[in-house]
């Protein structure tokens, strides 16, 4: 144990290629789809917040429920999706970090947000009124609370990238784990466990646990200026 | 500033995207995991890139999800090892040019200490026969490959059921997944002796049975059909199946050693 | 907008009588207070005449129309400040009019000057005193250009300097030709800026007075009790 685990640091300590083009496709998949659902799910989740429209209440469940979907679940959709034999085929899309951040944006989407529903609807409740008085348009709304409510949103952003970089089951249906191409760190840790090799696994799951830790410092450190800037 | 931020958050999915997009040729290639895990791809494709700069991208599959694959026109080179699927595939207008590539040898793995006693024979049958008799464990990879296509034909040749048998798991994983678990449970299992020279982490296993000559595990390369699936690569595709069925490509398979020893044998008919 | 009326209006949240009957016109001149203790209706009445509420029975009419006018500010009992700068929320109400970002940091740094914030204006609003962030709320409806400006409560936590801050501003928002309708429980106050009162106790309005006669000669038992600082709570009145 202890051998391996002096290994995996040294594949670390002289930056291997092999990890930096893996940590580095992972970190381009995860910023773009994360990305994606930001300007996809901010948006939305903030009109659920606001706006009043039959179905509302089902469309919040639905996002909510969406928050767990499975991520080998909408690997096998974005697969079929995608398959040459499927709808999409004709871009030859499959097998490719497109295909990747395609799928990883579904999966974060719902979790953009439900998060942003959330968070702005605790402050719509303070400023509804206020709003009303200033004739606000739905678009006035959604932009204001949205720009107020910047900082917890950043947390949710950061959420959405952890959730992305921890993902694999999607990422290994759509994208072939293919080396040096579509071989993220968490598919190349299962590949390499499977394999018995465990240095490379374990120097992997260094990273990803630190890349983890430091999202989530991040989003404390920023919640603490915050505070102290703005009150 | 805020517009100038506004500006980069929407640019950035574009240029990620964007850098993803490779001016270089390549194809799509389907195998299987055992192959890919033997390290035999990562030893034989960067000379073929070198020479053709056709860059080969290897999507690692059991042999039933990459004839799949190629069903589905999702690849445009195939090289698995289950000559009746093969066979099957090109006769359903799936597949064309099949050729032979390679062979190697299944080997039956299992605790040092034996219990089923398969060392002492060197008929594969007869092993399975003595398994099904005892209490050892095997572990099925359970996953349409072409190893458990294999172990299939023999349990059938020995007349026996294995879901029958209470000592029989299926797995419904590749080949290092399925040695690791038989590694840990003490179990015996049918292997593919690629994948078992590169496997780290024997633990109590060693080899019980080998040599048979149905034991005999035959590659076979094939483009997938352009007729059915006009995107396909074909002309980069039959360079590679030329290239890997010529004396040169012979050549680096047989070259592949692990330990000093060779993995895969050529194959391929002159 | 003008006249305003609200006929035989009633509020009943939950079957709680907090306004039952009123009857009340306000047409475009001075500064309006409606005086009366704690719980007697107060806040829902300004509401009922901005349109941010609906009345359960009767009706409210803005010039004869049922729509809620356009042109009405309200500056709250606790003004709502965003996680921006003190000019940023001075703005917030210009917002809908689609002006170009230059335009309206100018014309809130105008207004801001003329309460006397101007020089805060980068700060974080939500650091501001107690004062500072009335007079804020005041400066950021002042921009609105109001017709007609609600407060609710404008002094209700603010020491006697400040008080006297906010009073000048509204006296001078009324210099700029706002209509305004204020409530208070301040007696004072009530006097200093007042030109008339409505009385209200109980949910219902008990009198409307000028407010020169109102603090000398008030018409209603409930008033009198109440300028003498001593009404009851419950109120039953048999004359």
């Amino acid at each position: 144990m202890a051998d391996t685990l002096i290994e995996a640091l040294a594949l670390l300590l002289h930056l291997d290629p092999q990890v930096l083009v893996i940590v580095w496709l992972s970190f381009r998949v995860g910023i773009a789809a994360v990305t994606l659902a930001t300007l996809i799910g901010l948006p939305l989740g903030a009109f659920v917040a606001v706006a009043r429209f039959p179905g509302r209440d089902a469309l919040t469940v639905f996002l909510n429920a969406m928050m767990g979907l499975p991520s080998v679940v909408v690997g096998v959709i974005v697969y079929l999706l995608l398959s040459r034999s499927g709808p999409l085929g004709s871009f030859g899309l499959l097998f490719s970090p497109p295909a990747m951040i395609l799928a990883q944006t579904i999966l974060v989407v719902p979790l953009m947000a439900a998060l942003t529903r959330q968070i702005v609807e605790d402050a719509w409740r303070d400023y509804a009124q206020e709003f009303r008085s200033m004739r606000y348009s739905l678009a006035d709304n959604v932009g204001t609370l949205l720009y107020d409510c910047r900082f917890s949103l950043v947390v949710a952003l950061l959420a959405g990238m952890g959730r992305s970089m921890s993902e694999v089951g999607a990422v290994m249906i759509v994208g072939g784990n293919i080396e040096g191409f579509t071989r993220t760190m968490t598919t190349a840790i299962a590949l390499e466990t499977a394999k018995g090799d465990l240095p490379l696994s374990i120097a992997l799951g260094i990273v990803l646990i630190a890349v983890v830790l430091a999202l989530n410092t991040a989003a404390f450190g920023l919640r603490r200026w915050a505070m102290r800037r703005y009150g | 500033m805020a517009n100038l931020v506004r500006r980069l958050i929407l640019t950035l999915p574009l240029l990620l995207l964007g850098a993803v997009a490779y001016a270089e040729e390549s194809i799509v290639l389907a195998s299987t995991t055992s192959t890919d895990q033997s390290g035999l791809f990562g030893f034989m494709l960067p000379k073929f890139e070198a020479k053709t700069g056709i860059k080969v991208k290897v999507v690692a599959l059991g042999t039933g999800q990459a004839l799949d694959t190629g069903r589905r026109g999702d690849a445009d080179v195939l090289l698995v090892h289950d000559r009746p699927a093969e066979d099957k595939f090109v006769a359903e207008g799936f597949g064309v040019e099949r050729r032979d590539v390679m062979y190697n040898d299944f080997i039956v793995v299992g605790p040092k200490a034996d219990p089923a006693r398969l060392k002492q024979t060197k008929d594969v049958v007869e092993g399975f026969k003595r398994l099904a008799a005892g209490t050892a464990p095997f572990v099925s990879r359970g996953d349409k490959s072409g190893t458990n296509a294999a172990e299939l034909r023999f349990w059938k040749d020995a007349g026996i059921d294995p879901k029958g048998w209470s000592g029989y798991k299926e797995a419904g994983s590749g080949m290092g997944p399925t040695l690791n678990m038989s590694a840990a449970m003490g179990a015996y299992t049918l292997a593919d002796r690629g994948t078992w020279l590169s496997f780290k982490n024997r633990q109590d296993l060693e080899i019980v049975l080998e040599g048979d000559k149905r034991l005999f595990n035959p590659y076979g390369v094939m483009l997938v059909n352009p007729a059915k699936h006009p995107h396909v690569k074909s002309a980069a595709g039959m360079k590679f199946i030329e290239w890997i069925t010529s004396p040169e490509g012979q050549a680096v398979i047989a070259d592949y050693k692990i330990n000093g020893e060779q993995l895969f044998f050529p194959g391929a008919k002159p | 907008m003008f006249p305003i009326r609200l006929a035989d209006v009633s509020f009943m949240p939950d079957g709680r009588n907090v306004l039952s009957g009123v009857n009340l016109e306000i047409a475009d001149e001075g500064i309006t207070t409606v005086l009366g203790p704690n719980g007697s209706g107060k806040t829902v009445l300004l509401r009922l005449v901005a349109g941010l509420l609906a009345p359960h029975a009767g009706s409210v009419h803005w010039n004869g129309g049922t729509v809620p006018a356009a042109g009405i500010a309200m500056v709250f009992q606790q003004p709502i400040l965003l996680r921006t700068s003190v000019l940023h929320n001075a703005a917030l109400g210009l917002k809908p009019l689609g002006l170009p970002r230059r335009e309206r940091q100018r014309r809130a740094l105008g207004v801001l000057e003329r309460v006397g914030l101007a020089h805060r204006a980068e700060d974080s609003a939500r650091r501001l005193s107690g004062g500072e962030r009335q007079r804020l709320a005041l400066a950021r409806a002042w921009l609105m250009q109001p017709r007609l400006l609600l407060l609710d409560e404008p002094t209700a936590a603010l020491d006697p300097t400040a008080t006297e801050a906010v009073e000048q501003i509204i006296r001078s928002i009324r210099t700029d030709g706002a209509r305004i309708l204020m409530t208070t429980h301040n007696l004072g106050q009530a006097m200093r800026i007042s030109d008339d009162i409505v009385f209200l106790a109980g949910g219902c309005v008990r009198e409307r007075t000028p407010a020169n006669r109102f603090f000398s000669r008030p018409q209603s038992p409930e008033a009198r009790l109440f300028i003498q600082g001593e009404l009851p709570w419950r109120i039953s009145f048999d004359d």
